[in-house]
């Protein structure tokens, strides 16, 4: 098993490189893992795995009812949410189930949702029901006043993105894949296959798959395309206390309408309770922080939704960068002639999509020439559980009874034992700073965000994984 | 859930106030006194602050010294010290908790319960502050930790944001970890401490304090890189830093409180209680900064005592008191403890804080729009972190049948 974060890179050429180590690329590097034929190497600039556009997002598996028909993302995400569905399920992923409303507030908004319903229709999804007012908030008794009706897409459901895409690479790293970390690419070139020019050295691979999210387009253009350009848009979101769960039980989506998009409220697979996405469309591909004017009308927004909410105290606020390209779909490109596969303008729903865009992107990788070889399935993983759905490891006797780290709590906000921060350290694909740590374990992830444990998780972080 | 183990008085919290309470309980006889601690160490807050303001004039105290002295009182009176045990939550009824521990899971069932869970502050996030999220970000609590129980590494140039006392205690723990204060920052037009401790700091330390000032954005990727500020005129500057404390703005850490159901009050955010200390749940008491966030060790420690006498008279047979009567403040005071007026207790004096500096105020107490109590304030300008008392001789004059009563400064 190879995870690398410093000194050379190996000198002998890979068949297959994956630049980028978000959700996309992680999902394409296991399902490349299943050809024990292929030497795969996965690049990330970053020290982490997700730690771009995948680790900041609204955390939804998209049943894809509202995509834009016939596109090749409308058939990734349904194809995808299948997919996924069954991968959290023996994985250990936590998903909850808990669907979808598209909450009408005025007349213009409430005549948009049985157009809404067709389209989900179009799009392979016959179970949307129309809600009245009465049924809507005999579902949602803390919602705000003066909601007409909604939509429930009861398909619509909440998942663990850092777990998705941690389990992702562990069973690719476990299957043989080499993950190299803190790897920018700076240039690529054909010379006998691709060769990268990386922060820590060249690397020689065969086929090449692009990946890389928000700078899909700078490696592109390396590569002499000018299909596409990224323009960052970022979304804001804040992320309030698990005392604030009990306020909502389902997704709450705007209505989109000609005047926009609004925002959701969205419980998260760990009790919270999100708010957001603000979308404003930047230039600068850094830009991933809050703003005042953001967060404001953030919360201007969630006033009318879930009014209670103000109330509460906000644990997180981030801001991830969307890649979008301008197109109304994704920007998956073989060049069979370059060997390489462009993985471009992946947006929000690429999470949902992972698998199913891996599948599709090892299809373009084999007609574009590469041998792929026989299939051995990759030993399943099972990942510690974040989910309050489910045990967590400070609820289980057994466990405890077992290893009484389990029953020592260090982070008491999100009841994360030491038992659970010594395996993070010792895992596969360990942390390699406190906030990979934290989406790893939840540690420091709650409302004291580490007044009160925040030294004793340094502590063990700092003191590694023991022998 | 396993079956309930059964104890006298369950003390959940060793701080001041819980030890303060589990010593006299166990010392007036109330049978098997347990105190759960979910940290590793007895003694609350005072274990980081290695300051010292602890004890009394007469006997001045280190804050390590101070919870080692309450830790070794309450458990010479005999009460059970838990540590590393944690109060999930409750059982359906009656003062019965779940915990988890080391040992596993637990129930445990009580005559009584003190809630003693204390207080903290509030992190950069739940104050909303914009930008990025770089490492080097903490609490005045984490800062403490770090430096004196684990002797970490903090960072070389650190601003701190508040001039209370607890952001002088949190530049000189910066200090003692080696790095330099950049500068304190205050929102409020001047330091909210003794002028003594604002000279000295300023002179003794050359540390510049920002007053009119808030922080609007932290910059940096990956580490802090600095803290843009703003000046109440309209001024930015950015004041470049590797390290940033966001220190006061303290909350009480009421998780447990809500997850039983307790009232709480709008004004302090942890529960609502009376003149004897009892909450909205009969057989539960609540004592110390879980009541008002936050007042010094030595009154969280008193109000615990006090708490256990309440908890000796409920065992002996006392019935639950009435919830009594609200006791609600205007703007710009921000809250009152206790919070309820309980017709016949022994009155006891009220803790209360101001939004904003005032200037010699009168408190004024009415109930229906009867005057029960006047009092000018002598002691200068009364300022939003700083302690405010009022007396508890207009509590006969308070109609149990009336309206609630309502604290205001006009």
């Amino acid at each position: 098993m190879t995870v690398t974060a410093d000194g050379p890179l190996p000198s002998a050429p890979y068949d297959v490189a994956i630049v980028g180590a978000g959700v996309v690329g992680c999902a394409i590097a296991r399902e490349l893992a299943r050809r024990p034929r292929l030497r795969v190497a996965l690049l990330e600039a970053q020290d982490d795995v997700g730690q771009g556009t995948s680790k900041a997002n609204t955390a939804i598996l998209h049943t894809g009812f509202d995509a834009a028909p016939g596109t090749l993302e409308a058939r990734l995400v349904r194809e995808g949410y299948a997919r996924l569905g069954a991968y959290a399920a023996e994985t250990g992923i936590p998903v909850e189930r808990v669907g979808a409303l598209l909450v009408a507030w005025d007349e213009e908004q409430r005549a948009a949702l049985p157009r809404l319903a067709e389209k989900a229709e179009r799009n392979a999804y016959p179970d949307t029901v129309l809600l009245g007012p009465e049924e809507l908030y005999a579902r949602e008794p803390h919602l705000g006043p003066g909601a007409l009706g909604a939509l429930h897409v009861p398909g619509e459901s909440i998942i663990c993105p850092w777990t998705t895409t941690l389990a992702y690479a562990t069973q690719a790293v476990r299957a043989g894949v080499d993950l190299h970390l803190n790897t920018p690419v700076h240039r690529a070139r054909r010379a006998d296959g691709h060769l990268l020019t990386t922060g820590r050295g060249t690397l020689r691979a065969r086929h090449l798959v692009n990946a890389a999210g928000l700078h899909a387009d700078t490696l592109d253009r390396a590569l002499g395309h000018e299909d596409f350009t990224v323009t960052p848009r970022r979304g804001q979101l804040l992320v309030y206390d698990k005392l604030a769960r009990p306020l909502v039980r389902h997704i709450l989506l705007p209505v989109p309408t000609a005047l926009g998009k609004g925002v959701l409220v969205a419980p998260t697979v760990y009790g919270n309770v999100l708010l957001g996405p603000t979308a404003e469309d930047l230039h600068d591909k850094r830009a991933t922080g809050s703003t005042a004017d953001g967060t404001a009308a953030l919360r201007e927004q969630g006033r009318r939704i879930l009014p209670a909410l103000l109330e509460e105290e906000v644990t997180a606020v981030y801001a991830g960068l969307r890649a979008a390209t301008g197109h109304e779909d994704y920007r998956i490109t073989a060049h069979p002639g370059q060997a390489y596969v462009t993985v471009g303008g992946i947006r929000s729903t690429g999470l949902t999509a992972s698998l199913a865009i891996a599948a599709h992107v090892t299809g373009l990788l084999a007609d574009g020439g590469l041998d792929l070889g026989p299939v051995r399935e990759p030993e399943p993983v099972t990942m510690p559980n974040l989910g309050e759905a489910f045990p967590r490891p400070y609820q289980r006797a057994d466990l405890i009874a077992a290893d009484p780290e389990y029953g020592t709590l260090v982070c008491h906000c999100e009841r994360v034992s030491r038992g659970e921060i010594r395996d993070a350290l010792a895992a596969t694909v360990p942390p390699r700073s406190l906030e990979g740590l934290r989406r790893r374990t939840r540690a420091r992830a709650g409302r004291c965000q580490g007044f009160y444990c925040g030294a004793a998780v340094r502590e063990l972080f700092e003191r590694g994984p023991r022998p | 859930m396993t079956a309930p183990r059964h104890v006298d008085v369950l003390v959940v919290g060793a701080g001041p106030a819980g030890l303060a309470a589990a010593a006299r309980l166990a010392a007036a006889g109330a049978g098997r006194v347990e105190v759960l601690e979910r940290e590793a160490q007895p003694g609350g807050v005072p274990r980081h602050c290695a300051h010292g303001g602890f004890g009394t004039w007469t006997r001045p105290l280190t804050g390590p010294r101070y919870a080692r002295l309450l830790t070794e009182a309450a458990e010479r009176a005999g009460a059970t010290l838990r540590t590393g045990v944690t109060a999930l939550d409750w059982a359906p009824a009656g003062p019965v908790l779940t915990t988890v521990g080391p040992g596993g899971p637990e129930t445990v069932g009580a005559r009584a319960v003190v809630l003693a869970t204390g207080a903290r502050e509030r992190p950069r996030a739940a104050r909303l502050v914009p930008g990025t999220r770089p490492a080097g970000v903490w609490t005045t609590g984490e800062l403490q930790q770090a430096v004196h129980l684990f002797g970490q590494h903090i960072g070389t140039r650190a601003v701190v944001v508040g001039a209370a006392d607890v952001s002088y205690a949190a530049a000189a723990t910066v200090r003692a970890a080696g790095a330099e204060v950049v500068a304190l920052v205050t929102e409020h037009p001047r330091a909210q401490t003794g002028r003594a401790r604002a000279r000295a700091a300023r002179l003794g330390h050359g540390t510049p304090l920002l007053t009119d000032t808030t922080v609007t954005e932290l910059l940096g990727h990956g580490r802090l890189s600095g803290v843009r500020v703003r000046h109440r005129d309209g001024r930015t500057a950015v004041l470049p830093c590797d390290t940033v404390v966001f220190t006061g703005d303290f909350v009480p850490e009421h998780e447990l409180a809500r997850r039983g159901g307790l009232t709480l009050d709008p004004g302090t955010r942890g529960p609502a209680v009376g003149t004897t200390l009892h909450t909205s749940r009969p057989g539960v008491f609540a004592a110390g900064n879980l009541l008002h966030a936050v007042e010094p060790a030595g009154t969280a420690a008193r109000e615990g005592a006090r708490a256990a006498g309440a908890v000796l008279d409920f065992l002996a047979g006392a019935p639950w008191p009435d919830p009594g009567v609200p006791v609600t403040v205007e703007a710009p005071l921000r809250w009152i403890a206790p919070n309820r007026v309980t017709p016949g207790a022994v009155p006891a004096r009220h803790v209360l804080r101001t939004g904003v500096p005032l200037s010699r105020p009168v408190l004024y107490v009415h109930q229906d729009g009867r005057l029960l109590h006047r009092r000018r304030l002598t002691a200068g300008t009364a300022s939003p972190d700083r302690t405010l008392t009022l007396t508890a001789r207009w509590h006969e004059r308070v109609d149990p049948d009336g309206g609630p009563v309502r604290v205001s400064t006009g």
